[in-house]
């Protein structure tokens, strides 16, 4: 039997900035959301109560992880742009930026998969039921593999915010999808990038899952002029630091 | 460590068009003799079946070799579709959604020189993806299991079915909660 009940359906949003501000007062400081988080209604039977068991075994598999190769991508798969047979409506960007791992080392050749809705706020999904237009000419994922700098770059066009039915007048800020891999399989990171200066952060409960400030503006990529392409585009960079050991940490650890 | 990490954000409910690609689960070259079904269901803290999560799995191959291989999500070069692996190089690399009955099941040759798969959950509802090991035989000497008591080591092990099938649920809460693991 589950300790308590999920929040109720039909909160107002002041309401649920309450149970923010309680969560937020009440949290371990971390990098990462915690996992019981009753402001997002959706957590309350879908993380473990039994503290995680921490493993530090050179010897584990998840030390190493999956490769990926040109055989994986295409070059078409980075320009979410060019999926259809015209354009797709909305603000064209570019979205650049570097895979790191905890050392500031670049993450080579590893996959990076995005997806998001398109500019009317609207996945191309059939459960998202948001009565905005659906594009025919965007789909709205891709993938691509780091260069040896770690550097990726996506062609998209910005998301529309969009409404969900977490508690009432819901809205999620702008944001992409994003799926990382490192060189370990503990790297794994799927997270989601936002854009700077929405006004919808204060009212987000996933945003504000990560309870600690300076952790939350990673997720908010930065505007870039010289990423934006005259004519073209307006370039947005995003850097994303991966988490979690990896053979080649704990190698280097042996030596201090 | 001296780089704060990006922190993690849940999948949400609309990855389904974006991250599971065909044949994901079939990680053994089609028709190898020594191929295992690794199968079970994911249910959250309530007893129900969670339909909206994906599945990760990550092993050696069968000679050892932790240095996987591309070719999970091979592409046809003409069309772009991804039209999976080749058969030859063993990736290791497993990605299946849950079925609208929480089910999940994955097709791969046994890990070399270890008993278990490593075993990633993501979710809507989930903010941080979770780490857990499907173990195919209850290892006597493995140092993760010497460490928890009967009944929590049992949510890692395996149940051995006909035909080198392996049953592996995934309970994210409650009675009977999966062991997850925090790599440090
Ligand atoms: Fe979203």
């Amino acid at each position: 039997m589950p300790l308590t009940e999920p929040l109720p359906d039909g909160l107002s949003q002041q309401e649920i900035d309450t149970e923010v501000a309680k969560a937020q007062a009440s949290a371990a400081p971390s990098d990462h959301p915690p996992r019981d988080y009753p402001p997002y209604r959706s957590s309350h039977f879908r993380f473990p109560r039994q503290p995680l068991i921490p493993l530090s075994d050179p010897e584990a598999v998840e030390l190493s992880g999956p490769a990926f190769g040109v055989t994986d991508v295409t070059a078409l798969d980075r320009d979410l742009t060019r999926q259809h047979i015209g354009e797709p409506l909305g603000e064209r960007i570019t979205v650049s930026g570097r895979v790191l791992d905890r050392e500031g080392r670049p993450v080579r050749g590893q996959l990076v998969e995005l997806w998001q809705a398109n500019a009317s706020g609207r996945y191309a999904h059939q459960l998202d039921q948001h009565p905005a237009p659906l594009d025919p000419n965007f789909t709205g994922f891709g993938r691509c593999l780091t260069d040896d700098e770690g550097g990726y770059s996506f062609t998209t066009i910005k998301p529309g915010a969009y409404p969900w039915r977490n508690h009432v007048n819901a809205w999620r800020p702008a944001h992409i999808h994003f799926s990382l891999f490192g060189t370990a399989f503990t790297q794994r990171l799927v997270t989601q990038m936002y854009f700077p200066g929405d006004p919808l952060f204060a009212y987000d409960p996933v945003l504000r899952s990560v309870t600690d400030e300076s952790a939350r503006q990673r997720l908010v990529c930065a505007y870039d002029h010289d990423l934006s392409a005259p004519e073209w585009s307006l370039g947005y960079r995003w850097d994303i630091v991966l988490d979690g050991p990896s053979a080649t940490l704990f190698e280097e650890g042996d030596q201090l | 460590m001296s780089y704060a990490p990006t922190p993690s954000q849940t999948v949400g409910p609309f990855y389904g068009y974006a991250l599971p690609f065909p044949r994901g689960g079939e990680v053994a070259p089609a028709g190898h003799p020594d191929t295992i079904t690794l199968h079970g269901y994911v249910y959250d803290g309530a007893g129900n079946p969670v339909p909206d999560a994906l599945v990760e799995t990550w092993q050696p191959a069968p000679d050892g070799s932790r240095a996987g291989a591309p070719g999970s999500l091979r592409h046809d070069p003409v069309t772009g579709e991804v039209i999976g692996r080749d058969g030859v190089a063993f990736t290791g690399f497993g990605r299946v959604p849950t079925d609208a009955d929480g089910h999940w099941a994955v097709r791969t040759l046994p890990p070399g020189g270890v008993s278990y798969i490593a075993v990633a959950v993501f979710a809507r509802g989930l903010l941080h993806h979770l780490y857990t090991r499907a173990y195919l035989v209850d290892e006597p000497g493995d140092a993760l299991l010497g460490a928890l008591d009967p009944a929590r080591r049992a949510t890692l092990v395996t149940r051995p079915e006909a035909d080198r099938t392996y049953r592996f649920d995934i309970r994210l809460q409650g009675e009977g909660e999966t062991v997850f693991l925090e790599f440090k």
